[in-house]
């Protein structure tokens, strides 16, 4: 709280009031007012992204096959939201950490995926599947 | 009511492990019964079983590490006579308990020695050298702790009540599936181990923030010592790869408990990708060992030659680039699995690749080393003892990381020989380095410097005896894991093995009566002034044992080794900084939350194993009403007024004063 009133006043007189990420507070606005506002566009966001996939798989409103990678566009968007409005994660300075721990997150997530994938396609071409090696066995 | 817990699980026909057991309770009784009558329960409770001071939980978790290696100790000695015995024979150890000795062995030995150790050096080491009063978070701090003990706790009750897993120390189905492990064995490793890890991810969150977030004024990223760095990577690599072996472990519980086919033969389970999985954290987790030790070691020959580190940076980067690459090698542990040549020679590459920052590390410790003022104390030895044999073991470690070689050694004694090699070689020395060189710090008094050393040479040399003659068997053909043997030319080499067994042996009794010794001769060894070693990082810099807010006033950091700045400014002047405003000082309120949180939690784990469905929500519940009573606490903090602090760093600044005279006039 005493944090966030020292660093706007900072900004306040660096003339800096322009450059703002979401999540960082107003100086006009309380902070719950603005809490909120973030949170119902965040929700709203969440809620059309949401909505938007159901309608895209379930009418013919896209061509079909193009379905899925629209699918994954959705819910790629659909996690920065949560990063962004929920989490919020921000450009600033002081989340610098956030950003870090993220990366490396996400980095750890798709080494072990990708990695499992990789090595388990190979074993699976490379072996015969189980359940023909059990018929084997009778 | 009592699930499948009958009086037949208590194994009245087999008389090893229940004389051990009777052994060790009726030690437990006794101590117990000693702190009870001798009226210690009340200081025990509030000053130790409740206490949030990260000293103490370090301490505790030290203490922890330390019993549970003699257990595990003693389950290597039955290992390596069985042995020794068993050449065309019998032997005395039956099949089957032969097999939950070994898989005992492995669990104890990485989960509940070399974790806690490492895990308790670095909470008491990290916010001294850090500048600051206590860990992120003081009451996770204790839960972490305790949730670690009920999972020791677990894994020994399963000596009397029931049996410990047969399948080694990781539970690779489908052997430990409930077709071919129908005992509660695989239980208990499982839910001690889930417990546990929830523990370790824990106490990983809490040291990673504490590193990021809670530093002494002035003490940047590039001014922290060595050991803070490697623990920083040691704790991302915790926070990244325990909730693997969490899911992982939780698919087998679903296969056991509730039928699911994950990692069965049948139904399109698939028993690779358990050995996939569990291996994706398994590496990582050897780094997570080896990392603080590597830390400490930077610590100690820095100290003891007398010189600033050389090439800290590049020691930084080495530590960075082991924290990231631990995640890239996994597939070594599993080569002959048949992923074939394309995806072998990747990661052996890659395997290659991580010696590669190590061997920078070793270079750096030599060049420390090199003209520097070499002090040949207790914990120099143990670190000079490791350059050599961790090396060795690094060696043998690249030769595996040859796939066609792994082709003929995987699954050898030449594979135990190896791993030995490098976690007693780096992680036990590097464990019992920090136990010497910081127990001064933790008691106010230094540990006898003559046990030590023999200690240490009863270890290294036994640890060679033990170990090389692995190597040999290996090549020669012997699996690992081998109740009984019938080629005479491996029998020698085993008895020469169980002969190196006993040295370590004696080294470990050394390492008990340097205990007893040390503290019954603790006036002669008294630290007077808090820097016994004289060394060079900030937690040198306050008294033996540290005062409860560890710093009077925080210190303000100007360089790299803060205190050797503090002692060269000291001695320019000719007397110590001025005597500093002391203010009040907040510390958080001791919590019963981590010893409440850990009954439960040992209530849940038992009732789990045996079935017990009530108990078990009984635990949850109980464990749950914890949290809520610690959420609605209302206060917070103790306040420790001004004039006791003044009191304790007053009395601290004249031992150093003196100190300092006797430096001008030797002078």
């Amino acid at each position: 709280m005493s944090d966030q009133a020292a660093a706007s006043q900072r900004r306040h007189e660096a003339g800096r009031t322009h450059d703002k990420a979401p999540g960082e507070p107003h100086e006009e606005m309380s902070e719950l007012t603005n809490g909120v506002r973030n949170y119902l566009i965040g929700l709203g966001l969440a809620a059309l992204l949401t909505a938007g996939s159901f309608v895209i798989s379930e009418t013919g409103l896209i061509y079909g096959p193009v379905v899925p990678i629209a699918l994954i566009v959705f819910a790629i968007a659909q996690m920065g939201v949560h990063l962004v409005f929920f989490l919020h994660l921000t450009t600033a300075p002081d989340n610098l950490n956030n950003a870090m721990a993220l990366a490396f997150g996400v980095l750890i997530v798709l080494l072990l995926i990708g990695g499992s994938l990789w090595i388990m396609s190979h074993l699976n071409h490379n072996m015969a599947p189980m359940d023909q090696m059990m018929q084997m066995q009778h | 009511m009592l699930g499948r817990l009958t009086l037949a699980a208590i194994p009245l026909d087999q008389p090893i492990p229940l004389i051990a057991a009777a052994l060790v309770g009726l030690v437990l009784l006794a101590v117990m019964a000693w702190i009870v009558f001798a009226g210690h329960l009340p200081y025990l409770w509030r000053e130790w079983i409740t206490s949030v001071d990260h000293k103490r939980v370090g301490i505790m978790y030290t203490l922890l590490a330390l019993v549970m290696l003699l257990r595990g100790f003693s389950d290597a000695i039955l290992m390596r006579s069985q042995q020794a015995l068993a050449y065309q024979a019998p032997g005395y150890l039956p099949p089957e308990h032969y097999d939950q000795i070994f898989s005992a062995h492995g669990t104890l030995m990485i989960f509940f020695v070399a974790m806690p150790f490492m895990i308790g050096l670095m909470n008491f080491v990290l916010p001294l050298q850090l500048g600051v009063r206590d860990v992120a978070f003081p009451t996770l701090n204790s839960v972490s702790f305790w949730l670690t003990a009920t999972g020791a706790l677990l894994v020994n009750i399963s000596l009397v009540v029931g049996e410990f897993a047969r399948t080694g120390w990781l539970p690779y189905p489908p052997l430990s599936e409930t077709a071919y492990s129908p005992g509660v064995g695989v239980d208990y490793y499982l839910w001690s181990l889930q417990i546990s890890g929830v523990g370790t991810l824990m106490s990983g969150i809490n040291l990673v923030t504490t590193i990021l977030k809670m530093r002494a004024p002035g003490m940047t990223y590039l001014r922290m010592p060595m050991f803070c760095w490697t623990a920083l990577a040691s704790n991302l690599l915790i926070v990244a790869a325990f909730p693997i072996l969490t899911a992982t472990l939780a698919m087998l519980i679903l296969d056991r408990y509730l039928g699911f086919h994950f990692f069965t033969n049948e139904a399109g389970g698939n028993v690779m990708m358990f050995n996939n999985l569990i291996w994706a954290w398994g590496h990582p987790e050897v780094y997570i060992l080896i990392l603080p030790a590597f830390g400490i070691f930077s610590e100690v020959i820095s100290t003891f030659s007398e010189k600033p580190l050389f090439g800290y940076r590049s020691m930084v980067m080495a530590t960075m680039a082991i924290c990231l690459l631990a995640f890239m090698v996994w597939l070594h542990h599993f080569f002959t699995m048949g992923a074939g040549g394309d995806v072998n020679a990747v990661f052996g590459v890659a395997t290659m690749i991580i010696a590669v920052p190590t061997g920078v590390k070793v270079f750096n410790w030599l060049f420390t080393m090199y003209g520097g003022r070499i002090r040949l104390d207790t914990p120099m030895l143990w670190a000079i003892g490791f350059v050599v044999t961790f090396t060795i073991g690094g060696m043998t470690g690249v030769m595996l990381a040859i796939p066609p070689a792994d082709f003929v050694l995987h699954n050898s004694l030449f594979l135990v020989a190896h791993f030995h090699n490098v976690i007693i070689g780096g992680v036990l020395f590097g464990g019992f380095a920090g136990y010497t060189f910081w127990f001064p710090k933790a008691f106010g008094f230094r540990l006898h410097e003559g046990w030590g050393k023999a200690a240490f040479w009863c270890w290294i040399v036994g640890f060679y005896v033990a170990f090389m003659p692995l190597y040999l068997l290996g090549l020669m053909g012997m699996t690992r894991r081998m109740q009984h043997y019938d080629d005479p030319t491996w029998h020698p080499w085993l008895i020469v093995a169980a002969v190196g067994a006993a040295i370590i042996l004696a080294g470990i009794i050394c390492q008990v009566v340097q205990l007893f010794v040390s503290i019954r001769q603790r006036a002669s060894l008294r630290d007077e002034t808090g820097d016994p070693w004289n060394g060079r990082s900030l937690e040198w810099s306050t008294a033996s044992p540290p005062p409860a807010f560890n710093f009077a006033v925080l210190p303000e950091v100007h360089g790299e080794e803060p205190y050797w700045g503090i002692k060269q400014r000291a001695h320019e002047q000719q007397h110590l900084d001025n005597t500093p405003d002391y203010e009040p000082i907040d510390m958080p309120r001791n919590s019963p939350t981590g010893f409440v949180c850990a009954f439960f939690a040992t209530l849940v784990g038992f009732a789990l194993i045996w079935y017990m469905w009530w108990l078990a929500i009984v635990g949850l519940l109980g464990a749950y009403a914890t949290f809520v009573v610690f959420a609605w606490r209302n206060r917070v903090e103790d306040v420790i007024p001004a004039e006791t602090v003044a009191r304790i760093d007053q009395a601290n600044r004249r031992a150093r004063a003196r100190a300092l005279e006797t430096l001008e006039v030797a002078s």
